[in-house]
C-alpha cells in the first residue's frame, strides 16, 4: 500500500506492506532510529512518539493508520540546534542511565506537559505509568519532568 | 512481532465500512484504536485477512447530552471520555473509570466502542456500562437496532453483534444519584484488573469474575432487601465463575470480589 504521512515536519510517501507497524516505518523507512522497540507489547513505552501532538506507542499503531497524520519523534524536538526544554531537563537532572527508555520518556513527558503544564509530582508519576525504566532511574526522570515544567518554555 | 499479512482498507464513512465488511464477510475485522486487536494480531492469535480502519470516521467521536441519557459515539477515545465535561457532570463513574484504562498512550488511541465489542471480561468499561444499564446502538446493512447491554455479552470475546454490524453509539441513562464507585485491583500499574467492581446506585457489576462482565445479582438482591454494604458484599462471588490462572486463583478472585464490592458500596453510599 502507499502511505503518506508527515514525520518531524517532513512529508514522506512510501510503498509499504499493509502490516507494517509505525515503529518499523520510523526506524527502517524514515531512518529515524531514536525510537526504540522495547517490549513490543504496548507495555514499556520505549517506542512512544507523538501522533498529532499526543503520545502513542508506535509498536501498536500501523503505519497505515498514521497516514495523513503528523508524527513527531525525538529527532524532531530540537529546534535550530537548541535542545527542547524536556531534553535539556534530562541533561541537567541526569534523567537517564542506560538511555534505552529515554526517547520514549521524553516524548511521553512532552505530551504530558502539553495536557497539564504544571503537574504535581504525583501527576508526573501517574502520567508516566506507561513508560518503564529497567535501570529503575525514575527519581531523576520525574525531577527532569518537573524541572521542564518549571522552565515554562515547553512549546511543542 | 509482526502480524500475518492482511489487506488494509480505510473506511471514509459508516456506509463504506458496512459495504466493505459485507463484501469481505468473516475474513474482515473492523479496526478502531487497535489497542486490543493489534496486540492479538502480533501474537497471531487473530489473523483477519482484511482490516477495515474506522479511524477516519470522526463523526462517531462525540459525547452529547440528550436529556434523559448521554450519547457517546463508539469511536470516542478513552482520553476524551475521561476529560468530557458532560460525563464529569452527568456520569462521573464512566469518566473516572475511563481515566484508569491502561496508560496515557493507550487512552490516546483506545476507544469506548472498541473496548465494548472486544468483550474482554477483564476490561473495565464493559462492566462499568453494565452497572450503568447502557444501551448499545448497532448499524448493519439492514438498518439500526438497539441492544440492552445486559443482552450484549455472550461469552469470552463474544457478543450478539453480527459480523456485518457496527457499533455506532452507546447511550448511558443519567443515574438517579451520585452513589457511584469504581474499584480496580491490579498487580502492576497498567495491568488489566485481577478483579474490578463498578457500583451505580443499587447496581453492582464485576470485572474479570467470569467469561463476561457480570452483575452481582445476589449482592443487588441483598441491597434491595435492606442489607448493609458489608452484609450485601458477602454475596459478591455468588453466581460468578472466576478463572484460575497465572495471576490469581479462583478463590483469591472470589475473596477480592467480596472486598472490592464492600469498598465500592461503602464509597458509593458516602457519595449519595
Amino acid at each position: 500500500m502507499k502511505v503518506d504521512l508527515t514525520v518531524n515536519g517532513k512529508n514522506i510517501t512510501a510503498d509499504i506492506e499493509d502490516r507494517m507497524l509505525l515503529v518499523h516505518f520510523l526506524r527502517d523507512v524514515a531512518d529515524l532510529t531514536a525510537t526504540n522497540v522495547g517490549c513490543d507489547t504496548t507495555s514499556c513505552g520505549a517506542c512512544t512518539v507523538l501522533l498529532d501532538g499526543e503520545s502513542v506507542k508506535s509498536c501498536t499503531v500501523l503505519a497505515g493508520q498514521a497516514g495523513g497524520h503528523e508524527i513527531t519523534t525525538l529527532e524532531g524536538l530540537a529546534a535550530n540546534g537548541e535542545m527542547h526544554p524536556v531534553q535539556r531537563a534530562f541533561h541537567t537532572e541526569h534523567g537517564l542511565q542506560c538511555g534505552f527508555c529515554t526517547p520514549g520518556m521524553v516524548m511521553a513527558i512532552v505530551s504530558l506537559l502539553k495536557e497539564n503544564p504544571h503537574p504535581t509530582e504525583e501527576q508526573v508519576r501517574t502520567g508516566l505509568e506507561g513508560n518503564l525504566c529497567r535501570c529503575t532511574g525514575y527519581h531523576n526522570i520525574v525531577r527532569a519532568a518537573l524541572a521542564a515544567a518549571d522552565a515554562e518554555k515547553v512549546t511543542s | 512481532m509482526i502480524p500475518s499479512s492482511f489487506s488494509y482498507q480505510r473506511a471514509g464513512s459508516v456506509e463504506e465500512a458496512l459495504s466493505l465488511v459485507s463484501e469481505h464477510g468473516d475474513d474482515a475485522k473492523f479496526l478502531a484504536g487497535g489497542h486490543s486487536l493489534l496486540p492479538l494480531m502480533k501474537l497471531r492469535l487473530a489473523a483477519p485477512e482484511v482490516l477495515i480502519d474506522l479511524g477516519g470516521l470522526h463523526d462517531l467521536s462525540y459525547v452529547n447530552d440528550e436529556g434523559p441519557y448521554v450519547a457517546i459515539g463508539a469511536l470516542t477515545r478513552h482520553h476524551d471520555v475521561e476529560h468530557s465535561d458532560v460525563l464529569a457532570r452527568q456520569v462521573p463513574l464512566l469518566a473516572y473509570a475511563a481515566g484508569l484504562v491502561g496508560d496515557p498512550q493507550i487512552r490516546h488511541r483506545g476507544t469506548i466502542g472498541g473496548s465494548v465489542v472486544h468483550a474482554d471480561p477483564a476490561s473495565d468499561l464493559p462492566a462499568v456500562l453494565l452497572a450503568l444499564d447502557a444501551t448499545l446502538v448497532a448499524r448493519g446493512t439492514d438498518g439500526t437496532r438497539e441492544i440492552p447491554i445486559g443482552e450484549f455479552f455472550q461469552g469470552l470475546f463474544e457478543t450478539v453483534l453480527e459480523p456485518d454490524e457496527l457499533l455506532t453509539e452507546i447511550r448511558v441513562p443519567k443515574p438517579a444519584s451520585g452513589a457511584w464507585s469504581f474499584q480496580k485491583f491490579t498487580q502492576r500499574a497498567i495491568d488489566w484488573a485481577i478483579v474490578g467492581c463498578a457500583v451505580q446506585d443499587g447496581h453492582v457489576a464485576l470485572v474479570n469474575m467470569g467469561g463476561t462482565p457480570l452483575r452481582a445479582a445476589a449482592t443487588e438482591a441483598a441491597l434491595a432487601g435492606g442489607a448493609s454494604p458489608a452484609d450485601a458484599a458477602a454475596h459478591a462471588a455468588e453466581g460468578t465463575s472466576a478463572a484460575d490462572d497465572i495471576r490469581a486463583t479462583k478463590a483469591y478472585r472470589e475473596h477480592l470480589a467480596r472486598v472490592l464490592v464492600s469498598r465500592a458500596l461503602t464509597e458509593a453510599s458516602s457519595r449519595s
